[in-house]
């Protein structure tokens, strides 16, 4: 009797412990006729407080504007491995979605094996670089110019001249990050300098600021990061420093230290290509939405930023929106000394943005 | 250098406090593997004690409760029904970080409230904060910490020095002699499994309100299982669970320290040598054999009266 009741009890502990940490599907009601089913994968909570909140904020807007005729779903902490994202997604078309968007890089291989079994239904990719011909595309945007103008502002409001980047992992979509930033920085601050700390890790609240706080010890007096949480803008304004955000604007959450973000409008691509896919007038495409687009933004700076800085970004995301203005302009040497981009030239398409394997001279940063 | 032995001490605090609750649940022939569990439960009801109520003693509080009460679950299951402790204590984590989640779904990025910051600001120790070097490393923190030493000096005078600190250990080498000697067993169990798991939750407090004062998911993020590893590198001894604490705490954030000054190594060794050092450290201890460096002799094993 007694065994029978510790059974019961484990198994009653384990359960409720199961229905605690699995992705919870949450969404609307659904059922009509003519009303399109559409499901979200998230890799972290949509509470993070930037990368899978800024996500869900596309959702939010894809909601409203479609109101009644869209039923949205929803799943967090889809793991990045293939059987989580078929898990979740095999779940939601069984619930009658006829569109899937998973949202980080690692969905993307399980995705594509969805995209082969299930032919009706179309699946969009955020930040990867597989598509078919038929029912699978992606969609990224051109950060570099969002990181640039908040690297303007950085550089205006150091006292140390040097800056600190708080970085997920040596891997492309980092390191254009990382030089737009500072190349942003250097325009308006020729003595500025960099150092970056890789924290492997796409977000873990503990590392990044334990990351922040490396930084801050070495002298850097503003911060940034490519990570998915506001640790490092916690962390500077303990510090009495700045940080400028990433993902989302988080003023409330550190109002001592943000200074601006460089922001996603996810809604900017979703609201067209959904009308698209119900219209049946889809194509796969690689979509690179970028700051004329609208897809791009830059966080409303703060008070704590200084007026010449704000008149200087204006001036240039006035330059950048008109597509008059290169990120990436030579000459340019990384940080082994080798010339990268030559003098007369610039990177302008995405292929030649998405090949950067260096990060910049005046940064420190391990390889 | 100093400035990276002060963030040490600041990094090694909530393993400190984990382990030393886990040594003094393992002395009770118990071993807990719920500690990563546990420290969500009090990092999460520390900090929403705090945000609700703005009074560091309140939420200090609630984080000894929820860890006490989270490892009453355990105590319940083990000491009265001896269910399997190594399962129990495994679920006891999957239920631990799933209840921070669902309860801190609504309060994901908020801020720790003002007088708590300031509750657990730095405060120099006099005389002792002004010694060159140990100074401004150990005794220019905030006063979190200096309960932490506090906890190392008492919970060693307890364990070895107090007749009570005595009945546990006999407990935990051999209950069924305890039995007959007239401790209570059961009663000794629980209490310590609760004070235990009340500290593992004042670890994951210390994370929660004051190295993050920002609530975030996942905060302890695998501290739990190195305070597990750290039991064994002190040998179930508090001032050695004081010393590996801070070696674990310092290589934690070495990698980062030797990033930003640009030394080149991979992130991944330097993420690697805790791990490795407590292996080293279990052959040495291991070889050597020495009694008092071995685990409670009971340990683990369920107490059955009648089966004496």
């Amino acid at each position: 009797m007694k065994k029978l009741l510790v059974i019961l009890l484990v198994l009653t502990l384990s359960m409720t412990a199961m229905a605690g940490c699995g992705g919870d599907t949450g969404g609307g009601d659904g059922g009509a006729e003519d009303v399109t089913t559409i499901g979200f994968l998230y890799i972290g909570p949509i509470t993070d407080g930037g990368y899978n909140q800024a996500q869900h904020e596309g959702y939010t807007a894809v909601k409203d504007y479609f109101g009644d005729s869209v039923n949205l779903l929803y799943a967090e902490n889809v793991a990045e491995d293939i059987q989580a994202v078929k898990t979740n997604a095999i779940n939601m078309i069984d619930n009658g979605a006829s569109i899937i968007i998973a949202t980080s890089f690692g969905h993307m291989d399980g995705m594509e094996e969805l995209a082969n079994e299930y032919t009706d239904v179309t699946f969009l990719h955020f930040s990867g670089y597989k598509k078919n011909d038929t029912n699978f595309g992606n969609y990224f945007g051109a950060m570099e110019e969002a990181r640039y103008l908040s690297g303007i502002v950085a550089g205006m409001t150091t006292k140390t001249n040097k800056l600190g980047y708080v970085a997920a992992y040596p891997y492309t979509e980092v390191r254009i990050g990382i030089n737009s930033f500072y190349l942003g920085a250097k325009s308006v601050n020729p003595d500025v300098t960099m150092n970056v700390v890789y924290i492997n890790s796409w977000g873990d609240a503990a590392l990044e600021q334990a990351a922040a706080e490396s930084l801050l010890a070495q002298g850097c007096d503003v911060l940034t990061q490519h990570a998915d949480t506001s640790a490092a803008q916690t962390a500077a304004e303990k510090a009495g420093c700045y940080a400028v955000g990433y993902n989302i604007d988080n003023s409330a959450v550190a109002p001592g230290s943000f200074l601006t973000a460089p922001v996603w409008h996810h809604e900017a691509y979703l609201i067209p290509v959904i009308e698209k896919i119900i219209a049946g007038e889809y194509v796969p495409e690689s979509y690179y939405g970028t700051m004329a687009d609208g897809y791009i933004g830059l966080a409303p700076l703060t008070s704590l930023v200084s007026d010449e800085a704000k008149t200087e970004v204006e001036k240039v995301q006035d330059q950048i929106v008109a597509g008059e203005y290169p990120i990436f302009v030579g000459p340019l040497k990384d940080n082994e000394g080798n010339v990268v981009v030559e003098e007369g030239k610039a990177l302008t398409t995405h292929d030649e943005i998405w090949a950067i394997d260096w990060v910049l001279e005046g940064i420190t940063a391990i390889q | 250098m100093e400035g990276f032995l002060a963030a040490t001490v600041i990094a090694s605090m909530p393993l400190l406090f984990a382990t030393i609750g886990e040594i003094i649940t393992e002395k009770s022939g118990h071993l807990n593997l719920g500690i990563e569990g546990l420290m969500l439960m009090g990092a999460i009801m520390g900090f929403v004690v705090g945000y609700g109520s703005g009074s560091p003693f309140m939420a200090l509080l609630g984080a000894v409760l929820a860890g006490a009460a989270g490892s009453l679950i355990y105590a319940f299951l083990t000491v009265s029904l001896r269910a399997n402790q190594v399962v129990t204590g495994l679920t006891l984590t999957i239920f631990g970080t799933g209840f921070a989640s669902f309860i801190g779904k609504t309060y994901v990025g908020m801020v720790v409230p003002q007088e708590i910051k300031s509750f657990f600001r730095q405060v120099d120790v006099p005389l002792l904060g002004d010694i060159p070097f140990v100074g401004p490393v150990f005794f220019q923190q905030d006063i979190f910490i200096y309960f932490g030493y506090l906890l190392v000096l008492v919970s060693s005078i307890y364990l070895f020095k107090t007749r009570t600190g005595l009945n546990l250990r006999a407990v935990g080498e051999n209950a069924a002699a305890s039995d007959a000697s007239g401790i209570n067993v059961t009663l000794y169990k629980y209490i310590h499994i609760c004070l235990g798991g009340g500290l593992c939750g004042l670890g994951g407090a210390y994370m929660s309100l004051v190295m993050m004062s920002v609530w975030q998911e996942n905060v302890v993020a695998g501290r739990g299982w190195i305070a597990v590893a750290l039991v064994i590198f002190a040998s179930w001894n508090p001032v050695k669970a004081l010393i590996g604490s801070l070696l674990f705490g310092g290589l934690s954030i070495l990698g980062f320290r030797l990033q930003s000054m640009g030394i080149h190594i991979s992130q991944y060794w330097v993420d690697m040598l805790p791990y490795a050092a407590t292996i080293v450290i279990i052959i040495l201890s291991s070889t050597k054999n020495k009694k008092e460096n071995q685990p409670p002799a009971d340990l683990g094993n369920p107490y059955f009266r009648e089966e004496r």
